[in-house]
């Protein structure tokens, strides 16, 4: 399998490389460093920026018989090339020898420096690239000292151009790389950047409405080898040199991206630290060297002003701020009193650690905790997940993927990245979704189906590997054939599953289909086989293995037998408020929050949480690897970490669990967890080489994103890895209301939710409050596209703009999430123009 | 011992009655300093009233004692404190931790800072020892507007203004 090795003398190093290996990275890998601007090693090389020239010699060889001519001491002669070549361009090959650093070279790198300096601005003081640029670096170590150009022939160009909502182009500091270009058409396919006019006035321009319409568009910042690019959250912010790095997680979806969070004392705070942005943090499993802009910019929210910051306790029907010891006792006052009728309810948003001690709170009480989630199938993905060494980045041709009910791109854009750079590389994508997604371009295969048959049609597909017919109607249909064709061909195979159109039984009967379908084609147990809940939040998989489930009695009979709710990291009666007529008055509620939320105004009892930033513990992907996350601030307030709260909580009901740190817990559930045996922060701390180099020396190299110091998680191996027996059950069927119109939620990256609106340069992008409908649902209703309509749903009336999506089936209705309209799961609604 | 000797030391006394005294009746009168001495920092203004901070950071980046914080905002030319697109919002000095030495006038890209002649920091309480940048910055020159200025857009493009060498 392994390609021929290659090899090549570079400054008198011997080097064997894998053919098609170029001189640059040949030389990183011995550790010459050979400057460069334009060369990324993630994207194909372009030699525009001309830094990387080497001198290039090869054997001689005799034109008759091709062999390599030697001199008297049986050594090849070698015969340089009279011109200087790019590096990043070159491939490796037999017997070459590289001169990075003769004279030759390194004259020839100095002139280039001197050119590009003619026009660069002396902005370095106020430059928010200034301290971690490539040009400030290379320029010192390569560059003339003194330039023979006039001071005055600069070229002046526009400083200050605003490229969309969330970066600044400053024209005159731009070198022509293109790195920014070519990461939005080659990396992302968001083609929105380009070159105009010529020679010294080619600039960077954005041709998209919006500006700059990408979710990636931040990693342009990182991979900038000066400052034309920065981001307008971190402008003048501070300067690198002054700024702390803590390595954290990014909480806000599965993917579980890998940041580190700078921060710095401000002022504005009182002198106390704030988060001045967020990096990534390279890992080559997870994210690589990216993160999507939601990730980047939507931190906010952990410095709002509006968090709690001590607990609150109702006194005469008014919450009132209270000492932790008054609240706590009221709590532990009030679950006792309701004893095995408290009911705890807890959100995919908190970690494995606050998970855990919830679980083991509710079970010391007699009482029960639920997850609220509308995503199901956590049990089928922590038997049939994809094996331990999984990495997206390997898959290609001859394997493939099946993303099914799911919008990748809006959901988790890191993975939308990575599968359709597989499908790239030659893996066969099959994409499985009511309506039209992004992810249908790259596909091999697209299955289009109606809201509600996801589930038959992932039984059809098992239908059509197996030879076995479920009950499903779709099996035999020719595109499912085709498709369960290149699936089972595979070599390789990963199944995605969201919950789009579905409820929690829905996509617990869709995780059963797929996992039968990965069974039925032997796709399980491997690495890069095997299958991937897309949850809506971050932690979804870590609540399932720690044993979290959602309440088969369906939340409002749950709430409506319970004396006292518990809730953690759940805004209950935000998502739905008609779940709070289910609760009697005389209910207790104590809520665990970061904010005053619709819950928490109806709890008894609320104590002030703190966010991921203030606090460590762990995640764990969608792709089950363990992940840490560091403390990066001081404390907001009187708050306490959820897991000590419940701790503190257990201690007042008499229930010692002997916890002192998120170590005591995570060792806990490395005892008592399937999967977890063994691990400690330790493993989950392990760093390995990774390539390409980035940050600190390596900037020039792979970009300011920060290199891996603090560990790169670890995945753990599914049930079918460790012998566990667990079938995955009889095909079921899902089912949506039937109505004239449905209503189906769906998920975009900018919700309306408070972790993404409390950030200010996010307000313009964030997703539209609109309803979307085929054309003749628009004329069905009577309104033209853009009107605004009223939406009927459980005896409330809501207006929105209606606008026309073309890839919808007839009678059914699109909204955004967290747009206000109380629906998580398809619902029955009606439409009608305003009246 | 020789009474010689006494009487030798003697007589340096006796000379000096004879000499004009050197003590300065401070605070009264005060002696000059050299034009090189190095006392309280001040914040410079170019002749139309901008001030030269340009809030870059690099005095605080150069201070070995960490006694510079700075902060940077965003000009506009409708609320310009200084030329290009950069100010200090916040400039603040701890006089007890400065020792003096002027590094951050080396540093600055701008002649912005510049230690001055004042060696007068006392102070009752350490909060009163950090000088914040409405202490610093000198007075507007006569004829200038103060900052933030309202200006014609499109003049103040640089930040770092062409300088001759310091001879």
């Amino acid at each position: 399998m392994s390609e021929p090795l290659v090899t090549l003398t570079i400054d008198g190093k011997e080097v064997s490389v894998p053919a098609g290996t170029l001189v640059v990275d040949a030389a990183k890998k011995v550790g010459i460093d050979i400057p460069v601007f334009c060369y990324h090693p993630k994207m194909d090389p372009v030699g525009m920026c001309r830094m990387c020239l080497v001198e290039v010699g090869m054997p001689k060889r005799d034109r008759q018989s091709g062999e390599v001519v030697t001199d008297e001491n049986g050594d090849a002669i070698i015969e340089f090339r009279p011109k200087l070549d790019t590096s990043c361009t070159l491939s490796v090959s037999e017997g070459m020898v590289v001169k990075a650093s003769s004279e030759k070279a390194v004259a020839g790198r100095r002139d280039i420096v001197e050119f590009l300096l003619t026009s660069h601005p002396l902005d370095c003081p106020v430059c928010d690239k200034g301290g971690e640029c490539s040009l400030q670096e290379l320029t010192m170590e390569h560059g003339p000292g003194k330039s023979r150009f006039l001071y005055e022939n600069k070229m002046h160009l526009d400083k200050h151009v605003p490229l969309g909502d969330l970066i600044y182009l400053d024209q005159e500091r731009c070198i022509q790389c293109a790195r920014c270009i070519r990461y939005q058409e080659l990396i992302v396919d968001d083609p929105v950047l380009g070159f105009e006019e010529r020679g010294r006035r080619l600039q960077i321009v954005t041709y998209s409405d919006p500006e700059f319409d990408s979710y990636f568009s931040g990693n342009t910042t990182d991979i900038c080898p000066v400052g034309a690019l920065t981001t307008t959250d971190f402008r003048f912010g501070a300067r690198p040199w002054e700024l702390n790095a803590a390595p954290s997680i990014c909480p806000h979806c599965p993917v579980g991206c890998n940041l580190t969070l700078n921060t710095r004392r401000e002022a504005g705070a009182g002198g106390t630290s704030v988060v001045k942005r967020v990096m990534p943090r390279q890992n080559e499993a997870v994210n690589e060297i990216w993160i999507c802009d939601k990730g980047r910019f939507a931190h906010h929210y952990a410095s709002s002003p509006d968090r709690l910051t001590q607990p609150l306790v109702r006194k005469d029907g008014e919450l009132v701020a209270a000492t932790w010891d008054e609240a706590l006792r009221t709590a532990s006052e009030g679950i006792k009193a309701a004893g095995q009728k408290t009911l705890g309810i807890a959100g995919a948003r908190a970690a494995n650690e606050d998970l855990f001690v919830f679980r083991r709170l509710l079970e010391a009480v007699g009482g029960e905790a639920v997850l609220h989630d509308t995503m199901a199938g956590g049990d089928h993905v922590a038997q049939f997940g994809v094996g331990t060494g999984t990495n997206l980045k390997e898959l290609g041709q001859g394997d493939a993927i099946l993303v099914i009910a799911s919008d990748l791109h809006e959901e988790a854009p890191i993975w939308w990245q990575r599968v359709f750079a597989a499908a790239g590389r030659g893996a066969s994508l099959v994409v499985a979704n009511a309506r039209q997604t992004r992810l249908d371009k790259y596909a091999a295969q697209s299955i289009r189906y109606a809201y509600g048959d996801a589930v038959q049609i992932a039984s059809g597909l098992v239908a059509a590997v197996s030879g076995v017919n479920g009950n499903s109607d779709f099996a035999g249909l020719e595109t499912v054939n085709s498709a369960a064709k290149l699936l089972s061909e595979a070599r390789n195979l990963i199944v995605f599953f969201g919950g789009e159109g579905l409820d929690y039984e829905g996509t617990q009967a869709l995780a059963n289909a797929c996992a039968r379908l990965l069974v039925e084609t032997k796709h399980v147990g491997r690495p890069n086989n095997g299958l991937i809940a897309v949850g809506s939040k971050g932690n979804l998989q870590g609540a399932w293995d720690v044993g979290l489930r959602g309440d088969p009695r369906g939340l409002p009979a749950a709430l409506g037998a319970a004396k006292a709710v518990v809730l953690l990291a759940a805004d209950l009666f935000g998502d739905d408020p008609h779940l709070a007529d289910d609760l009697d008055e005389g209910v207790f509620v104590v809520v665990q929050e970061l904010f005053l939320t619709e819950s928490a105004r109806r709890a008894n009892v609320v104590f002030p949480a703190r966010s991921f930033i203030e606090r460590s513990g762990t995640f764990t992907t969608g792709e089950r690897r363990v992940q840490r996350f560091y403390q990066a601030l001081q404390p907001h307030g009187e708050t306490r970490p959820d897991w000590r709260i419940l701790v503190d909580l257990a201690e007042r009901l008499d229930f010692e669990m002997g916890f002192a740190s998120e170590l005591d817990v995570f060792g806990q559930i490395a005892e008592s967890v399937d999967g977890y045996e063994g691990l400690t922060y330790e493993d989950l701390s392990r760093v390995d080489a990774q390539w390409p180099p980035v940050g600190a020396q390596d900037l020039y190299f792979g970009g300011t994103a920060s290199k891996n110091t603090h560990g790169l998680g670890v995945q753990i191996a599914p049930g079918t890895e460790r012998g566990v027996t667990f079938k995955a059950g009889a095909l079921q069927q899902s089912e949506i209301p039937q109505s004239e119109w449905v209503l189906v939620p769906v998920t975009e990256l900018y919700d309306h939710g408070r972790t993404v609106t409390e950030s200010e340069v996010l307000k313009p992008r964030l997703s539209a409050k609109i309803l979307r409908v085929n054309r003749q649902g628009v004329d069905k209703i009577g309104v033209e596209p853009g009107q605004e309509i009223e939406l009927h749903l459980n005896g409330e009336v809501y207006i929105l703009p209606v606008e026309i999506e073309p890839s919808l089936s007839d009678g059914i209705v699109l909204v955004a999430r967290s747009q206000g309209i109380p629906a998580s799961t398809p619902a029955a609604v009606e439409l009608r123009a305003v009246s | 011992m020789n009474p010689l000797e006494i009487l030798r030391g003697l007589w340096t006394t006796f000379k000096s009655m004879f000499e004009s005294p050197v003590t300065y009746q401070y605070p009264e009168v005060k002696r000059p300093v050299r034009e090189r001495f190095k006392g309280r920092h001040e914040l410079k203004r170019y002749e139309n009233g901008l001030e030269k901070c340009i809030g870059c950071a690099l005095c605080a980046a150069a201070c070995p004692a960490d006694a510079i914080f700075v902060e940077a905002s965003e000009n506009t030319d409708e609320e310009r404190y200084s030329p290009g697109e950069r100010y200090a919002s916040t400039y603040e000095i701890n006089m007890l931790r400065c020792i003096f030495c002027g590094y951050c006038e080396d540093a600055c890209p701008t002649e912005a800072i510049v230690l001055e002649h004042n060696y007068e920091l006392s102070f009752y309480d350490r909060r009163s020892a950090i000088y914040d940048r409405e202490m610093l910055l000198v007075p507007v020159p006569p004829g200038a507007r103060p900052t933030p200025q309202v200006v014609e857009p499109g003049v103040f493009t640089r930040s770092i203004p062409e300088m001759e060498n310091p001879v």
